[in-house]
């Protein structure tokens, strides 16, 4: 379908410098592709080759030294960091390595915060309609530190997906999990991901995840050094 | 889906309030608001309930001050009263009464004594009481009569003088009053005592009989008002427009001067104590949010991930703060109205008098303070969360931007400042306390910041336990530095309390002990001096010292004759024409400082030189240099003024206007005067001194200063009340601090422990750290107290300060005692909490 193969997330000549005492430090250099909307996708690479810098890039979180982003037609780069708050607002949702969720409030309330956030009506209903979706029915009045790394991350992916986003970023999404739990979360992660028509970029150096995508890259030092899976071309 | 977002997106800034409250709800929850709530409790606890106190107080004092005046406002002229002025105070439904004031001479045995006769109507006094005895010097008692038409009350030494008992005839004029009681107290009598004569007190309708009050008479007509406060302050304003000149508007400020140097200072102290206790709570506030700003990084960067813009970051916290401000200012305030309420109903036996009802006032201070305190002090770390990057998500170690906080800070400070004198209303305090306070935290902060590097370098040769308490403070020297300050506030205020506190309330009652002067002896002859003193010397009172004083008439000032023509003040036409006590002596009086010239030396003895007041050179325009002209004895004698002198009033000590050198007037005409102390059974020696030395006059002044005696006291009970809260804010202060860097120093510690530190090691390096951060702040602390005590003694109080080292030792012991204490029991959880559940939180 011409829709759903049209580009969501474009990457043009996007690179990444910093300044350091020796010189300028490059982290990414000349990024280029292209992600269709609905799709999967595994950024894949070694600790230290980019992954966390371009997805947050990519996310709006940061800024690009060099290049452009393009979101959902919007190019990143000519909005204001408010603009790009608001755009990931209406459009992006996260799920962390270390699962970001604050301490202070239950898994509901933790979970609620995007829909509040966006003024939805009646939060708590759908947050814990979420909750059950993700087995934490019975831990809804818990506070992260009472919860299991697994049940912190679904929690998470509850989150995550409360504000029905267009675009999900997950980094290192079972980074810290045994391999068993892992393998649970994964699986919900696609399972909700197919429910809902997500375009979904994940940072990870798990092969194996990585091929429960549709699509992967692969970065070294920075670089992209291939894609794997027939891409559109740029520009499409 | 997506325009159901954009129209969310629209509702956004409207469900910002509902969602601050829930995050308020969430933040308090998790403990995360509670050192901020407390401090800002304490702080709008005291500065309302100090406001309550002073509100009610004040009003209450005035009250009775106001029976200094014997009215809440007075009109003096030296005109029949303007009937206007009776009709418009009738119509406001205020109680009035009438003085008529003149000098005459009364009569008896055919022996002439001048007399001050006040004519008054019924009702008079309307604040205060008449008190009256039926034998001189007897037990007396109150009466709420005037006297009867036909009837007098005197003085005891208008009895004296004419060598008459109660019940024989006293001429006044053209009539003849029966002497029915001895007047022993009039609320209103002010003025001077050496020089004003014998009181002779009548019923305001038997003036015209005596003839006495012709066309020229100097005669002070007075209208006394009494009322509720709403109705004199509209009498007040409709009287203020239509005075003309001879009339003039007397409130109870103006009463007697050393009562208004009583309240004053009570409204100081109290002033002063909200100050700090206001000042101290802002900096545990500031404390407090730092730390609150410090553990919501994250939150604002998930907020931020998640869509929220820096305008909303802002606002969030803005409104969320707004809410926790509005809730514990009205904490606050009730607290602060039941505390007052509960104080009052302590004081109530001891104040005396019934206090009016609190006002709205403080309520609107209380509020404001909360805002203003929670707002300025909180926001600027705040502030610095909207620049939180939202890759923090990503990458804990971004901590965004800080923001410029000094202009937020000062505006703060300046809002505070405006505030507090608009409750306190002395510029001068409030402007010393904030600065002194903002030059004690500089100086505080940059001592501290020395120290800690110089104990960096200590830190090689002490033990582990020791290195460790040390490196943790060297490490994070900002956040050691504003620990330090905080804790040396905190304990320069216990410092305060504790000890300058005493010095500042005792020099203040030592200004008039128990054992001042309550008695004054005039007309002494010389040969008279010597058997005085053995007289009292017999009796076992403290051989009185007698001052020698000559008459005089001031007649002109450099070649200018002198005439109430020239002075537009009553004071000043009243000090032209009374008579002036000239008195000599060699060195100036003990409560006296020249202001301008210099005291006579040995070789100027026997020079007509004068050391004049300095109020009074005002008020006659007098300048250093000048020269008076008086007529003493007949002649006319030139002084030259080598010196103006401030005399303390208040002490109840003999002080003269007027002093000149020995070796001047010793030949003319001299009467000797002294003060002494005397106690009830002393006092029964009155009489038989004054049968046998019947030219002596004895003035009893014991009333009077028993007045100013309990008003000081009840002012130190409010005064000692009110610090309470200071202390409180001192130990919220302190609790903010050890709080401050909680998290840091949880984790590290379980950092320690998991790589195999033993719990009494790090317990070690704990009380190491404490102690340490208590003796460097308890040092500062001492110095910035006996600083800070130095200065409000000299600049506010005007007492004499002596510098005491052991503030110092004080400081370092107790930054010891207390911080190490209550920073090894604030932080003990840093120890009992399981490190896995610590590493788990973070930092």
């Amino acid at each position: 379908m011409d829709l759903q193969q049209s580009a969501f997330v474009q990457a043009v000549h996007l690179g990444k410098r910093v300044p350091t005492s020796e010189g300028p430090l490059t982290i990414l250099d000349d990024i280029n592709f292209s992600i269709p909307s609905g799709t999967s996708v595994a950024i894949l690479g070694v600790s230290g080759s980019g992954k966390t810098t371009l997805l947050g890039l990519l996310a709006g979180l940061d800024v690009p030294t060099e290049g452009q982003v393009i979101v959902n037609g919007q190019d990143l780069g000519v909005m204001d960091e408010d603009g790009r708050a608001l755009l990931r607002a209406d459009t992006v949702g996260f799920v962390f390595q270390n699962f970001q969720l604050l301490n202070g409030l239950t898994a509901l309330e933790n979970v609620m915060l995007p829909l509040e956030l966006a003024g939805v009506a009646n939060p708590r209903l759908l947050a814990s309609d979420l909750l059950d979706r993700v087995g934490l029915r019975d831990r809804m009045t818990h506070y992260p530190n009472q919860l299991s790394g697994g049940e912190q991350q679904r929690c998470a992916i509850a989150r995550a997906f409360a504000a029905q986003p267009q675009l999900l970023f997950a980094d290192e999404p079972t980074g810290n999990l045994d391999q068993q739990t892992g393998k649970r979360i994964i699986d919900l992660l696609f399972a909700l991901n197919r429910e809902q028509g997500t375009t979904l970029i994940m940072a990870t150096h798990d092969e194996e995840l990585a091929e429960h995508c549709d699509r992967r890259l692969q970065l070294d030092n920075g670089r992209l050094l291939e894609q794997t899976e027939s891409i559109s071309d740029i520009g499409c | 889906m997506t325009t159901s977002r954009q129209s969310s997106l629209q509702i956004r800034s409207q469900t910002n309030f509902a969602f601050s409250w829930r995050m308020l709800w969430r933040d308090w929850r998790g403990g995360e608001l509670r050192i901020l709530a407390v401090a800002l409790i304490i702080a709008v606890t005291s500065v309302t309930s100090v406001g309550f106190f002073i509100d009610r107080v004040e009003r209450g004092l005035n009250q009775q001050a106001a029976e200094l005046i014997a009215a809440d406002l007075v009109i003096s002229s030296s005109r029949q009263i303007n009937t206007d002025y009776i009709k418009a105070a009738e119509q406001r439904g205020l109680q009035i009464a009438q003085t008529t004031q003149f000098r005459s001479v009364a009569v008896a045995n055919e022996q002439p004594q001048l007399a001050e006769v006040k004519a008054v109507t019924e009702h008079y006094p309307l604040r205060g009481e008449l008190r009256i005895a039926d034998t001189p010097f007897g037990e007396d008692r109150v009466v709420d009569t005037i006297p009867a038409r036909g009837e007098v009350w005197v003085e005891p030494r208008l009895l004296q003088a004419l060598h008459l008992n109660v019940g024989d005839s006293l001429q006044l004029g053209a009539k003849t009053f029966v002497i029915r009681h001895i007047l022993v107290y009039e609320p209103d009598r002010g003025g001077d005592m050496f020089s004003v004569a014998p009181r002779v007190l009548m019923h305001a309708d038997d003036v015209a009989a005596t003839r006495l009050i012709t066309t020229g008479a100097l005669v002070n007509h007075r209208l006394l008002i009494g009322g509720a406060a709403t109705a004199i302050n509209d009498y007040r304003r409709y009287v203020k427009q239509h005075l003309q000149p001879g009339e003039r508007l007397l409130s109870v400020k103006e009463g007697r001067p050393e009562l208004r140097a009583a309240l004053d200072r009570a409204q100081r102290f109290l002033g002063l104590a909200a100050l700090i206790s206001v000042l101290l709570a802002g900096v545990a506030v500031a404390t407090a949010a730092r730390r609150f700003a410090q553990r919501h990084l994250d939150t604002s960067a998930m907020l931020r991930c998640l869509g929220a813009t820096q305008r909303s970051i802002i606002r969030l916290f803005s409104l969320e703060m707004l809410w926790l401000a509005l809730i514990a200012s009205s904490i606050g305030c009730a607290l602060g109205l039941l505390t007052q309420m509960g104080i009052t109903r302590i004081l109530d036996q001891l104040l005396l008098i019934s206090l009016p009802g609190p006002s709205f006032r403080p309520l609107v201070l209380g509020y404001a303070t909360g805002v203003i305190l929670l707002l300025g002090f909180a926001l600027p770390p705040l502030l610095a969360l909207k620049n939180v990057p939202p890759l923090r998500v990503l990458r804990r170690d971004q901590k965004g931007a800080p923001v410029r906080t000094g202009l937020v800070y000062l505006g703060v400070l300046l809002s505070m400042g405006v505030l507090l004198f608009w409750q306190i209303g002395e510029l001068q305090l409030v402007m010393y306390v904030m600065l002194g306070m903002l030059v004690t935290l500089l100086a505080l902060a940059l001592a501290a910041y020395g120290l800690i590097k110089l104990l960096n370098r200590l830190r090689q040769r002490v033990g582990v336990a020791w290195r460790f308490g040390l490196a943790n403070i060297a490490r994070r020297p900002g956040s050691s530095v504003i620990q330090i300050v905080a804790f040396g506030l905190g304990i320069m205020v216990l410092l305060l309390l504790s000890t300058v506190r005493n010095d500042l309330l005792n020099d203040w009652r030592h200004s008039l002990p128990p054992d001042a002067p309550n008695h004054f002896l005039i007309n002494v002859q010389p040969d008279q001096v010597a058997e005085i003193q053995k007289f009292f010397d017999q009796h076992g009172v403290h051989k009185p010292q007698l001052y020698p004083m000559v008459r005089a008439r001031l007649m002109r000032i450099n070649d200018r004759t002198v005439s109430t023509d020239d002075y537009e003040s009553d004071r000043a036409k009243h000090m032209v024409t009374r008579e002036f006590n000239l008195s000599w002596a060699a060195k100036p009086q003990v409560d006296n400082t020249i202001v301008a010239g210099k005291w006579w030396r040995e070789s100027d003895h026997g020079k007509n030189l004068l050391s004049l007041e300095a109020k009074l050179a005002d008020t006659l325009r007098i300048k250093l240099n000048d020269t008076v002209s008086f007529d003493i004895n007949g002649t006319l004698r030139q002084f030259k003024i080598s010196n103006l002198r401030e005399v303390d009033w208040d002490t109840f000590n003999i002080n003269f206007f007027t002093v000149v050198p020995p070796g001047v007037l010793e030949k003319d005409p001299a009467s000797w005067v002294t003060s002494l102390y005397l106690n009830a059974a002393q006092k029964r020696q009155l009489s038989e001194l004054v049968k046998r030395f019947p030219n002596v006059t004895v003035i009893d002044v014991a009333a009077i200063m028993d007045r100013v005696r309990s008003i000081m006291d009840r002012v130190v009970l409010a005064v000692e009340f009110i610090f309470l809260f200071t202390l409180l804010a001192g130990l919220a202060v302190l609790y903010a601090a050890i709080q401050a860097n909680q998290d840091e120093r949880r984790f590290e510690s379980a950092v320690l422990r998991t790589l195999g530190a033993r719990k009494p090691v790090l317990l070690r390096g704990l009380i190491a750290e404490f102690i340490t951060l208590g003796a460097l702040a308890g040092l500062l602390a001492g110095l910035a107290a006996t600083a800070l005590a130095w200065v409000l003694a000299a600049q506010v109080f005007h007492f004499p300060y002596q510098f005491d080292p052991v503030i110092g030792l004080a400081g370092i012991g107790m930054g010891i005692v207390v911080v190490g204490i209550a920073g090894v029991l604030g932080t003990r959880t840093v120890l009992t909490q399981p490190p896995v559940v610590s590493l788990r939180q973070g930092v």
